[in-house]
């Protein structure tokens, strides 16, 4: 009775097992970008529409701007969707990439505990207020994991004219945005973060708000780069060019345009020149 | 507290309305995972049986090797797999990166330590005497190999559950070698991962739940197996 049916429960099994759900095609695309964007669910919308266009199937890495830059240099990626404009210049220069775009942009802003320990008005630049946060050793929680987050919030440190390393008061998550967001709510700290991320996380962070978002210094651009194909054999040309032109088509300015409005209130994004 | 019931409240509804992501990432977890521990289960428990009849000088070094192996990180066992995986590495012309087969590879080195450890020490069980009983009486290591293999059944199945354990669970390495790709290489612990970096806490706990749920389902039929037919005396 039992071995009656044991065959063919194998069988099925087996089957389960081996069905491929592998894409079995040539014409992948692989994109490296930042958790900012995923996290956002801007590339769960937009991704789609350009595999249904081209054919394409594009495998999203995403890792911090940091990283998706050395995969970058390694011509382990073929196209890059990042922000960190000063690396992306030098990444350029140096031969690993070709036609950068910076097609979009938000902005960071400064978030603090509701208490504000270290007293930031919201009319102070960002420079003031790291400088105020340093006087009075309150406590700040930075990404440390070479994002692009990361690297804006070193630059602001290194205007003011301050190196918070290794100080008690500075302290290194070495996550992703999310999860650093919710380590400074917990914790009472100051935190750098990208508007985007702070809307999609906001029902969560009932003890952080806004305090310095309106500096221009604190523009957070978004661009786009093809992985240079004369360096790396593997890299996908043509479907990096494609990619590129897609982000840049008009048809996509107008998702950016609206992306958010409906969840947030707000845009997330805004166009170059908008 | 809220949150807790909310999750149940949400893994419940994902499973009833056979919401198509979830399922997807529920079956692709379920395939790589029992793939990868029934690779291992075979690599596994028959070097052991090489391994625990043969005496050699470096058999020592080799255990313990093994043994630090059962101790491997996911997260090192994921570095090592991209490092060779990379399309300009060692491996990579068989372009495996971020597909469901290379965290296949990545697994698999994880399991077969530990269902090679534990099968070693059972068999290293079995009674010597028996075994020259068994070759006297005109078993040929085919015969002595299923002969141990139902003798140490207990062992053995205990060896597959925590190799199975052990990947089903693991995040690390899926997260790398994976990439964590949408509808492709997104698994049950990855996603719980980044369902939490949403600040989505309830279907992170939701994927949690059904993750624990699958657990607890596969080692209720391995358990059975592995307790059919063990007699005690009463």
């Amino acid at each position: 009775m039992k071995k009656r049916f044991l065959m063919p429960i194998t069988f099925l099994f087996f089957n389960f097992l081996f069905t491929s759900t592998s894409y079995c095609g040539n014409k992948v695309l692989i994109l490296g970008t930042t958790t900012s964007v995923r996290d956002s669910g801007f590339l769960d919308k937009i991704i789609p529409i350009f595999e249904k266009k081209t054919g394409y199937f594009v495998k999203t890495i995403a890792v911090g701007t940091g990283q998706a830059i050395v995969l970058g240099k390694k011509g382990e990626v073929d196209v890059l969707l990042i922000h960190a404009p000063e690396e992306e210049l030098k990444f350029v220069k140096e031969g690993y990439g070709l036609n950068r775009k910076t097609f979009m942009y938000n902005n960071f802003i400064l978030l603090g505990p509701k208490s504000n320990p270290a007293k930031i008005k919201p009319d102070m630049n960002i420079i003031e207020a790291f400088k105020e946060i340093a006087k009075n050793r309150s406590l700040f929680i930075s990404r440390g994991d070479n994002s692009g987050t990361h690297i804006k919030e070193l630059s602001i440190w290194k205007k003011a004219g301050l190196n918070p390393l290794g100080e008690k008061w500075y302290q290194e998550t070495g996550t992703g945005m999310g999860q650093t967001l919710l380590i400074a709510n917990e914790k009472d700290g100051y935190t750098i973060s990208d508007r985007g991320t702070y809307l999609a996380l906001k029902k969560t962070l009932n003890n952080l708000k806004p305090l310095v978002e309106n500096d221009a210094s604190l523009r957070n651009y978004y661009s786009i780069i093809e992985v240079n194909p004369e360096k790396f054999r593997k890299v996908n040309k043509e479907g990096a060019k494609l990619f590129s032109d897609f982000i840049n088509s008009r048809e996509i300015k107008e998702i950016i345009k609206s992306y958010g409005q409906k969840e947030y209130g707000e845009s997330l994004f805004y166009l170059i020149g908008q | 507290m809220d949150i807790i019931i909310e999750s149940f409240k949400s893994a419940l509804k994902l499973l009833i309305s056979f919401d198509k992501d979830t399922y997807d990432i529920i079956f692709l977890s379920l395939r790589i995972s029992i793939l990868s521990s029934l690779i291992s289960s075979i690599i596994g428990i028959f070097l052991a049986f090489v391994i625990s009849l043969k005496n050699f000088p470096a058999k020592k070094f080799i255990l313990t090797f093994i043994n630090t192996g059962m101790a491997m990180p996911p997260v090192i066992a994921g570095l090592l797999i991209t490092i060779l995986l990379w399309r300009n590495g060692i491996l990579g012309s068989f372009n495996l990166l971020y597909t469901p087969s290379a965290i296949i590879i990545a697994q698999t080195l994880l399991a077969t330590p530990i269902i090679l450890g534990i099968s070693v020490s059972a068999f290293q069980h079995f009674p010597d005497k028996f075994i020259l009983q068994l070759l006297g009486l005109g078993a040929n290591k085919f015969h002595l190999f299923l002969i141990m293999l139902k003798e140490c059944k207990l062992s053995i199945l205990s060896a597959i559950m925590a190799g199975f354990g052990a990947v089903i669970s693991e995040v690390g390495a899926s997260l790398m070698v994976g990439g964590n790709i949408k509808g492709y290489t997104r698994v049950l612990t990855t996603a719980t991962v980044t369902e939490s970096s949403k600040g989505n806490f309830d279907l992170a706990i939701a994927y949690g739940i059904i993750l624990m749920f699958i657990t607890f389902t596969i080692n209720f039929i391995l358990t059975k197996i592995q307790q059919s037919s063990t007699k005690r005396y009463e």
